[in-house]
């Protein structure tokens, strides 16, 4: 039964671009894209236990690096994505190691903190971002020779990789690494007490989730084709963390979940909604009441409900 | 023969208050000591200082004479020290099995494998099993912690240090809460650990643990105030005061 579900999700996600329309196979490369961003996000606070509300600033970075990269230097996709990932995560071994100072409600601030920074950067500094206007004229990248520009072959190769990534933060989670972070979240003294070194295990989550916020900072560039500064906003790092609890901290499928439901909110009922963010908050206040616990463990109680009844 | 543990002038004052005041203190390997004292004398804290969850004031702590007041909680576990909780301290939504894991993994080197999934770690998973049987829980290894009773969980939080063979465990108030049979059972278990492991007990009441030790330690307002064998320290007028009051 359950094998028979894997498969037949599966055949919906290879078989989509031949069945839906431009619009969605395009919507649907983005919801990978959010979903990715979301599971790295997850890494911190569902697994770790850390707020972050400065998410965004991977994305945007890596997304800017490459994007520079590319239109000032005139370097080709296979140095500005490594670069981009490099410089990224770099970044983010720095970060960590100074939002690590604080722990709770200081390690959500000083995250806010420092993407904000990014963010002003993005805004002012008009020689290297080009300000408000943002960095346009950019490419999307031909792997193995094949072009990426129509909706189709964009859309498998966001699959491909979301896939790819989800599957090596699912090993992370899995993996004694992961039972030590998620034993840190839930009892951080009695873990050092008994040898784990948390500092050290929460600092590698933090730039480990940064580098896959990184690659959905590329794909996200590939898909637009253009970066403006509001990549890097507050806006877009709370949505990511909406989208991990609604959907469902530590959890693997809940941020997946999550992103998708912000996602389609954001561009699919916003065609038809002039106030979506009122709806998108609607939504959430009734998950909030009915699955505090986010919705994929919610849905998973409530049938186990049914099945009992 | 280096002691097992040996505090120096050992000070932690609270905004002003004393916890632990000038606190000297030395246990030898393999001893069994019981630190005794009424609520508020600093038996916690003590602890917490010897652990590292604290920082002293003043004073040094050697465990195996490698002064280790520098170091870092886990630094220190890793030295072959291991503690028990007055309030129990586990994970409450994972299995007794799974507890006992994440206290192996804590001084295995497999808790930096971030790919290989846990699950497929079957010797950790053994041993696990193994030490719950020491403490008579291998029946209730795959149910999770918040589904046993308080005095199973006593013995889950002994059955932790102990998965990590110490060389010097400290047990803070293990026969807290429970009952007359719970107890006797705790403290067949605390007997029956070897000689190569020096321990260090915590006990409010002075009856239930006394025959557990072979030297006493009487804290009184974060002071060590008497200190010698059983029956010297029951003996010691300065124990029936602080215990009957004045």
């Amino acid at each position: 039964m359950k094998w028979l579900v894997r498969i037949l999700f599966g055949l919906v996600l290879v078989g989509f671009p031949m069945l839906g329309g431009d619009f969605y196979v395009n919507l649907a490369s983005q919801i990978f894209i959010a979903a990715l961003f979301a599971a790295s996000l997850n890494l911190l606070v569902g697994y770790g236990g850390l707020v972050s509300l400065g998410h965004a600033a991977w994305v945007g970075l890596a997304a800017y690096t490459s994007a520079w990269l590319y239109l000032r230097l005139g370097l080709g996709h296979s140095v500005t994505a490594p670069a981009a990932l490099l410089l990224t995560t770099l970044m983010a071994a720095l970060f960590g190691w100074i939002a690590m100072h604080a722990s709770g409600l200081g390690f959500l601030m000083i995250t806010l903190a420092l993407a904000q920074v990014l963010w002003g950067t993005a805004y002012r500094w008009s020689a290297v971002t080009n300000g408000d206007n943002g960095l346009s004229g950019l490419t999307r990248p031909a792997p193995f020779g094949i072009a990426l520009d129509k909706p189709a072959a964009f859309y498998y190769f966001a699959l491909a990789v979301t896939i790819l990534a989800l599957w090596m933060i699912a090993r992370f989670a899995g993996s004694p690494f992961g039972a030590a972070l998620r034993g840190m979240r839930d009892e951080p003294r009695r873990m050092a007490a008994l040898g784990h070194n948390v500092w050290l295990v929460r600092w590698i989550t933090f730039v480990y989730s940064g580098f896959w916020g990184a690659v959905a900072g590329l794909l996200f560039v590939y898909y637009h084709k253009y970066i403006h500064p509001s990549t890097l906003s507050l806006t877009a790092s709370a949505e990511a963390l909406l989208g991990v609890i609604a959907g469902g901290a530590g959890t693997l499928a809940g941020p997946i979940v999550g992103a998708a439901i912000v996602m389609l909110l954001k561009n699919y009922v916003s065609a038809y909604l002039e106030r979506w963010n009122m709806l998108l908050g609607i939504v959430f206040v009734l998950i909030v009441i009915f699955m505090p616990e986010g919705v994929v463990p919610g849905v998973r109680r409530w049938w186990t409900r049914w099945r009992r009844q | 023969m280096t002691p097992a543990l040996k505090l120096d002038g050992l000070r932690k004052a609270f905004g002003g208050l004393p916890a632990t005041n000038n606190v000297s203190l030395e246990v030898t390997a393999g001893e069994r000591r019981l630190i005794i004292g009424p609520n508020g004398a600093g038996k916690t804290t003590l602890f917490n200082l010897i652990t590292g969850d604290l920082k002293p004031d003043a004073g040094a702590i050697r465990l195996f004479g490698e002064d280790v007041s520098h170091l870092r909680v886990h630094e220190r576990a890793h030295r072959g020290l291991a503690r028990t909780y007055q309030i129990i301290t586990l994970f409450p939504k994972d299995s007794l099995e799974h507890n006992v894991v994440l206290s192996l993994l804590g001084l295995s080197k497999a808790r930096w494998d971030a790919f290989r999934p846990l699950a497929i770690q079957a010797s950790l998973r053994d041993e696990a099993r193994r030490v719950l049987g020491m403490v008579g829980l291998e029946q209730r290894a795959t149910r999770p912690i918040r589904e046993v009773s308080y005095g199973e969980k006593r013995r889950v939080e002994i059955a932790m240090a102990l998965a990590q063979r110490p060389r010097l465990l400290l047990l803070d108030e293990p026969l807290a809460g429970l009952s007359r049979e719970e107890r006797s059972a705790v403290k067949q278990l605390i007997d029956a650990i070897s000689r190569d492991v020096t321990v260090v007990m915590i006990e409010h009441d002075m009856d239930t643990a006394l025959d557990l030790a072979e030297r006493v330690t009487v804290l009184h307002y974060g002071s060590v105030i008497v200190e010698g064998t059983r029956g010297e320290v029951v003996a010691d007028p300065k124990t029936r005061e602080v215990y009957l009051g004045n």
